[in-house]
């Protein structure tokens, strides 16, 4: 498949979901978490699809897209790890767990691993707070995180991709 | 066996039909609820009469989870905190019909923990399957929507007056009041919205109402809407909580279906419309004026006030903004009454305040109660130890934006204006408890740098004050200038309490000048030996 059917194809699944979500009222965060969901992240090139179906300037849309910790503008590794930074997480031992997440994958916060396995993401809080130190993985929140407990589920949570978050 | 006596031997199963409780919300997962249940389901096959295994809500009792709980005779017994790998011995210990395992706990009402709260709001939470609208009626749901339908706007709204509910998103602002002003605003459109980007370390009272039982919130809405004339909601609801939207969403469904939502609310012609928006983690959208810009699909910064949201709120429309908690207190007192519900708690703050014990603490749950017990008595009584048996060095209240409180301080009760008096606040109820190996240096300079990353960036002192927040007391911990730097800080900390436009930067100082006033001894310049 050369570069410009591929980018036809995507073009067109953005343009599906605008026309399933653009008639509701204030419609860029539904559609925003629909290209998302979809695409695993907001590309480039749906900036200005999505302004111009939305009658916004491309400034407007780009602006959103930033200021929301959520949205991704690049692709993310396989599965993402989420590491809760709140105080409940901290008063259980939250920054001694990121400083080991950071180095057993070898990225920092915002970063993808090297073979793609896993993008690692700050979290402040997942309502998981009596269970600290708490992670999610994907749409998944495991609770009473230790360090030994991290590289488990790092290592179990191989099986098919789950939607992300 | 001849056939008769197999004949009685499957109508007898039929009839004991064993029902097993396996929590389904999020932090029971977070453990492993999963697992369990699968398991109880696998085993279940084997001994004589069958078993059903149902997915409740959780009680709350979270350092119990998952906590498995078996009917008999009309009573739940509870087990916990179950692994999967305990199940197999619960069989064999016949827990179906006897008491006897390590891991029992007696009748789960009677458990000291929940037998000592006031549960209203959270009456059905724990108990009924969320997305049961049977079990939901059959434990009180929808008699106060069934009132409320006969009843002009005015009068719901004079009952929730006279009920003294007040927010319980933090600023306690009372309900009645602004649904006032949102009625006597007249306008073709008006909205109801759910302020469910429940952000405050520490709490989850808002996931746990949604998850455990979600047709309480919709019930709640409704109710606005009918009392204020406005015919849609939304549930602006945080990305960080997956399971919550989708129990939300199905509620939702579920609801329309049952002509509890839609164009004749339970026959009465009257409309009401309601969605989930989901948020996409921005801090500041928890702060109402941030959540409409955001549910109007805008950065979530904040707008000037006035005009306040009930007179222009989302799309220039009067506007009801509550949170979750507050909306979900709404159908009991409509279904028991004002006076039911003021005669709980002390002075100005009426009705049950539902506290989020967490973080360093044996026993974590969600407590609901009426205001007024002192917060040393409730951790004791609550919380017991700390979870690592070192003694507590802080607990901070309310949240990010919350102070960190000091031993000295745990005699002032649990209420808006005591907790207001020492400068601090409930806020949405959270408490989450540190140890003495907490350094609470560090504890402040995270308040700034929270500020700093969640900043909206429409004001200066905020925008600009928490990054240089981070770098002042990073300075005094490297032991520069450790005293004009400290004079600094207070000042940096009073400006942005002046200057800011709303609460985020207004009260991010506040940790920070309860680590200086209280904890003095963590902010100087570190032991190098210690980092």
């Amino acid at each position: 498949m050369n570069d410009s059917q591929e980018s036809a194809e995507e073009n067109q699944r953005i343009f599906a979901i605008l026309e399933r979500e653009a008639s509701r009222p204030g419609p860029l965060l539904p559609v925003l978490h629909a290209i998302q969901n979809q695409l695993g992240f907001i590309p480039e090139y749906a900036v200005p699809i999505v302004a111009q179906a939305l009658n916004l300037s491309r400034a407007e849309v780009h602006g959103v897209i930033s200021f929301y910790h959520l949205f991704r503008t690049s692709p993310p590794g396989k599965r993402t790890l989420y590491i809760c930074r709140a105080e409940a997480c901290q008063s259980m031992g939250a920054r001694a767990l990121e400083s080991h997440a950071k180095q057993s994958l070898g990225v920092s916060f915002h970063g993808t691993t090297q073979d793609g396995r896993y993008s690692l993401e700050p979290i402040y809080c997942l309502g998981n707070c009596a269970c600290s130190p708490s992670v999610m993985i994907d749409k998944t929140v495991h609770g009473k995180v230790t360090p030994e407990r991290l590289d488990e589920l790092l290592a179990e949570e191989s099986g098919p991709e789950h939607g992300k978050a | 066996m001849n056939s008769l006596q197999r004949n009685q031997g499957q109508s007898m199963a039929r009839h004991s039909t064993v029902r097993v409780f396996v929590p389904g919300d999020t932090t029971a997962r977070s453990m492993g609820a999963d697992a369990v249940a699968e398991e109880i389901t696998r085993l279940a096959v084997k001994p004589k009469g069958s078993v059903e295994v149902i997915r409740n809500g959780s009680r709350g009792l979270y350092w119990l989870e998952p906590l498995v709980e078996v009917e008999r005779e009309g009573e739940r017994f509870a087990y916990g905190p179950i692994e999967p790998s305990d199940v197999s011995g619960l069989f064999a210990a016949d827990f179906l019909n006897s008491n006897d395992h390590p891991k029992a706990l007696g009748s789960t009402e009677s458990i000291p923990y929940l037998a000592a709260q006031s549960r209203l709001t959270f009456c059905r939470v724990g108990i009924t399957e969320p997305l049961s609208l049977e079990d939901y009626q059959k434990y009180g749901g929808y008699k106060g929507l069934e009132k409320a339908v006969g009843m002009a706007g005015d009068e719901i709204i004079s009952t929730v007056t006279e009920s003294g509910l007040r927010g319980r998103g933090g600023a306690a602002f009372p309900t009645g009041i602004k649904w006032k002003t949102v009625l006597e605003t007249s306008a073709e459109q008006k909205y109801i919205t759910c302020n469910a980007d429940e952000g405050d370390s520490g709490t989850f009272a808002d996931r746990m109402i949604m998850e455990s039982d979600p047709f309480v919130l919709i019930e709640g809405m409704t109710i606005a809407g009918l009392a204020v004339g406005a015919t849609q909601g939304y549930i602006y609801l945080r990305a960080e909580y997956p399971l919550a939207i989708e129990i939300m969403t199905k509620a939702i469904a579920i609801a329309y279906s049952a002509g509890y939502l839609g164009k004749n609310v339970t026959g009465s012609s009257k409309i009401f419309h309601l969605e989930v928006r989901e948020a996409a983690g921005a801090y500041i959208c928890g702060e109402e004026t941030a959540m409409l810009e955001s549910l109007e699909g805008k950065r979530g910064q904040i707008r000037f006030r006035p005009p306040l949201p009930a007179v222009k709120g989302l799309f220039g429309a009067p506007t009801v903004v509550n949170n979750v908690i507050t909306l979900a207190s709404v159908p009991i007192i409509l279904a028991k009454g004002a006076d039911y519900y003021k005669n709980y708690g002390s002075g100005r703050s009426r009705g049950t305040l539902t506290v989020q014990l967490s973080g360093n603490i044996e026993r974590a749950g969600l407590v609901e109660i009426a205001f007024g017990q002192p917060l040393g008595q409730f951790l004791e009584e609550f919380g017991g130890d700390t979870a690592t048996g070192r003694p507590i060095r802080a607990v901070q209240a309310g949240g990010p934006l919350g102070a960190y409180l000091h031993p000295s301080q745990f005699k002032t009760p649990l209420d808006y204006e005591a907790f207001a008096e020492i400068g601090a606040m409930i806020g949405h109820g959270g408490l989450v408890v540190f140890d003495d190996s907490t350094d609470m240096g560090e504890q402040a300079r995270f308040a700034m740098e929270f500020c700093a990353i969640e900043s909206c960036g429409k004001c200066t002192p905020c925008r600009i004050g928490s990054v240089r927040g981070v770098e002042v007391i990073d300075r005094i911990r490297n032991g520069e200038n450790e005293h004009m730097n400290l004079e600094l800080l207070r000042d940096l900390c009073d400006t942005m309490i002046e200057g800011s436009l709303c609460a985020l930067g207004g009260m991010a100082p506040f940790p920070v000048i309860s680590v200086l006033d209280h904890f003095s001894e963590d902010m100087r310049a570190r032991d190098p030996k210690r980092t």
